[in-house]
């Protein structure tokens, strides 16, 4: 089974409070710590565990700048085979459909069985896997929270309301988006990484790929964002303030009042 | 303007409370226009539901089949690209059957698209003025579409108010012979239901709740002694979940369970809209974070900024003293 996972290099909000930059119109980007996207770790894990299973390969790709090497190299310190990474000036400020026909490019020089991205990276969007299956015309499902995998066919669970899962037979190729939980991603030690530091990962830019740069650019978007803002949020919640003990006298009487103590 | 077409999600002949938070979104992109809605499915219930969103939606475009009983978003978003007009506008809700359908129909229809709305400012020509969030809801951001060739949408449920007015007087056209074939290109099995926890959350009155923020599954102690001394239940956030801390029984949210306690104590918890969603009844929501911009606090009743792994073991102290 050749599989390809999608990975993205996010600001690690784990790490960092994102907060507006002084002009307020975009996020303090200074001293961003940066990582792979949580998603595409499961998404990752789960590539590596189908593969032990019954044969293939694993290889990781993303649309990034230089940087972005960094993450390839993480998940390929978690055992992918292969890193690919898709550069290019032109590739600046796309939109989540300039990502997918980037990747659906790349796709289309290899030759994979099974396409996995996270169900979702930091913006919340969740788009650009049901993209990538659209414009590929392969099947695809979203929140895969199981895969069993029967001949060249798939068992997957996807996770609906409730903590209910729907279940699917899907068939090869196909895209899934996968969802946290799914496994239990391996940890990856600073051994891991220096084992893939000098392992070449190749750069394919617009014209490797065979894009033209102002079809899928920045000037292409149909969805742009134009600024960062604190929305006014209604009332608020009421800061207890004071020392530990007053804050905790405050609340134990609140608590009481609403019925929070029995 | 385009049409605006909304995608109505309903069950068993009951239709979803976003159906009338998308005929008020649809509004908000041209207050003049009546938008119009889609319903799909099989069986009986199906016209009572369309009689239904004819109150509220100018036209009610229904495509009837058994192989719809079950809303495989493989085959919808096929008969959707058959049916819509071209440059039309076409919401969703922004919950799991949208996620799996609508990305995939943009591509289909060469139309915009954009996650997860949650405001609209209103049209300028065929550009769309759209409010999102980011980074689990840290910061908002504004977003333009071009929608001249067309845009899908899917819009967070709960942000806008149901459009109650009924007024639309509109009349159900039925597309099913124009949605071409109902082929699968997955097959549906069935749902595997969650299984039961050792306590069910749904019915407790109060509820110590943890996030990310509790760092470590040994610290998890502190949450259980704090609710031992308050007699409530423990449940969490679905990060504890994924990292098999807790059972899935007690994740709430909209991929967890639903809970409707008196008092919901939110300690290390961001507040993203799919945790929020799982919490009804405007219960007295107590939120413990350590950073004083968490989301979390715009929508707490109160708040308390600090390091919960310090703070619970001393209320909890304090509370077993009373
Ligand atoms: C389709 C889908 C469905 C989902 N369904 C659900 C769901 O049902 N339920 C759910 O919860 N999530 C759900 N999520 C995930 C959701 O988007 C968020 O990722 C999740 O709710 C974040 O959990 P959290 O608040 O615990 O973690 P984080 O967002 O990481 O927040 C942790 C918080 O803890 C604070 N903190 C850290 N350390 C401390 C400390 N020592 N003391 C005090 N505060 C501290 C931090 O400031 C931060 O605010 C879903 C996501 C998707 C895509
Ligand atoms: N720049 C990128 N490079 C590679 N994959 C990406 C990129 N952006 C998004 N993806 C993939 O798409 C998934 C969903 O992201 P999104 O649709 O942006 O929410 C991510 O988890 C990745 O798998």
């Amino acid at each position: 089974m050749e599989i390809l996972v999608c990975v993205k290099r996010v600001p690690d909000t784990s790490e960092n409070e994102i907060e507006l930059n002084g002009a307020g119109n975009d996020i303090d980007r200074d001293d961003l710590v940066y990582s792979v996207n949580e998603w595409d770790n499961y998404a990752v894990e789960e590539a590596l565990q189908i593969v032990d299973k019954v044969g293939g390969s694993v290889t990781v790709i993303s649309v990034g700048d230089d940087e972005s090497e960094e993450v390839l190299r993480r998940e390929m310190a978690m055992g992918a085979d292969k890193g690919i990474l898709l550069s290019d000036d032109a590739f600046e400020n796309v939109d989540g459909r300039g990502i997918a026909t980037i990747l659906k490019a790349a796709v289309e020089k290899g030759n994979y069985d099974l396409i996995f991205t996270g169900a979702q990276a930091d913006d919340g969007a969740a788009q650009v896997g049901g993209m990538l299956a659209a414009m590929l015309d392969v099947p695809f499902a979203s929140l895969v929270n199981t895969i069993e995998v029967n001949g060249d066919k798939l068992k997957i669970g996807r996770e609906i309301e409730g903590g209910n899962q729907e279940m699917y037979e899907i068939s090869l190729p196909c895209v899934l988006s996968i969802q946290t939980g799914i496994n239990e991603p391996r940890y990856v030690g600073i051994r891991g990484i220096r084992k893939v530091a000098s392992v070449e990962i190749p750069t394919l830019g617009a014209a490797d790929l065979g894009l033209d740069a102002a079809a899928v650019g920045a000037s292409a978007a149909r969805v742009q964002r134009t600024d960062y803002f604190l929305p006014e949020m209604g009332d608020g919640a009421e800061i207890l303030e004071g020392s530990t003990e007053e804050i905790i006298d405050k609340l134990v009487e609140l608590l009481k009042a609403k019925g929070g103590l029995k | 303007m385009a049409q605006v077409f909304a995608y109505i999600l309903h069950k068993d002949g009951v239709v979803d409370d976003t159906a009338l938070e998308l005929a008020a979104a649809a509004k908000k992109i041209d207050a003049g226009a009546t938008p119009n809605a889609i319903v799909v499915g099989a069986g009986d219930a199906l016209d009572g539901v369309c009689n239904d969103m004819a109150a509220s939606y100018g036209e009610v475009w229904k495509v009837a089949n058994d192989a719809l009983t079950y809303p495989d978003a493989e085959i919808v978003r096929k008969l959707l690209a058959n049916i819509l007009p071209a440059d039309s506008i076409v919401l969703f809700a922004h919950e799991h059957l949208g996620m799996d359908l609508a990305p995939g129909l943009s591509v289909k229809l060469d139309a915009a698209f954009v996650p997860d709305v949650v405001d609209i400012e209103g049209a300028d020509g065929s550009t769309l003025k759209l409010v999102r969030q980011e980074f689990g809801g840290a910061v908002s951001a504004h977003v333009t579409c071009d929608a001249s060739q067309g845009a899908v949408m899917t819009i967070r449920p709960g942000v806008f108010a149901a459009d109650e007015s009924k007024s639309a007087g509109g009349q159900v056209v039925d597309k099913s012979a124009d949605a071409g074939d109902f082929a699968a290109t997955r097959k549906f099995l069935e749902i595997v239901e969650a299984e039961a926890g050792d306590v069910d959350i749904t019915k407790s009155e109060v509820l110590v709740s943890c996030g990310r923020g509790i760092e470590d599954e040994e610290n998890l102690e502190i949450a259980f002694d704090l609710a031992k001394a308050m007699g409530a239940d423990v449940s969490c956030s679905r990060p504890i979940v994924d990292a098999k801390w807790l059972p899935k029984a007690r994740q709430v949210g909209t991929s967890g369970q639903t809970v409707k306690p008196k008092v919901y104590l939110a300690c290390g918890i961001s507040g993203s809209f799919q945790h929020m969603g799982g919490i009804k009844g405007n219960p007295f929501i107590v939120a413990i974070n350590k950073n004083a911009k968490a989301p979390i606090f715009q929508v707490a009743d109160v708040g308390i900024v600090t390091d919960m792994l310090d703070f619970l073991p001393e209320l909890t102290e304090k509370i077993e003293e009373l």
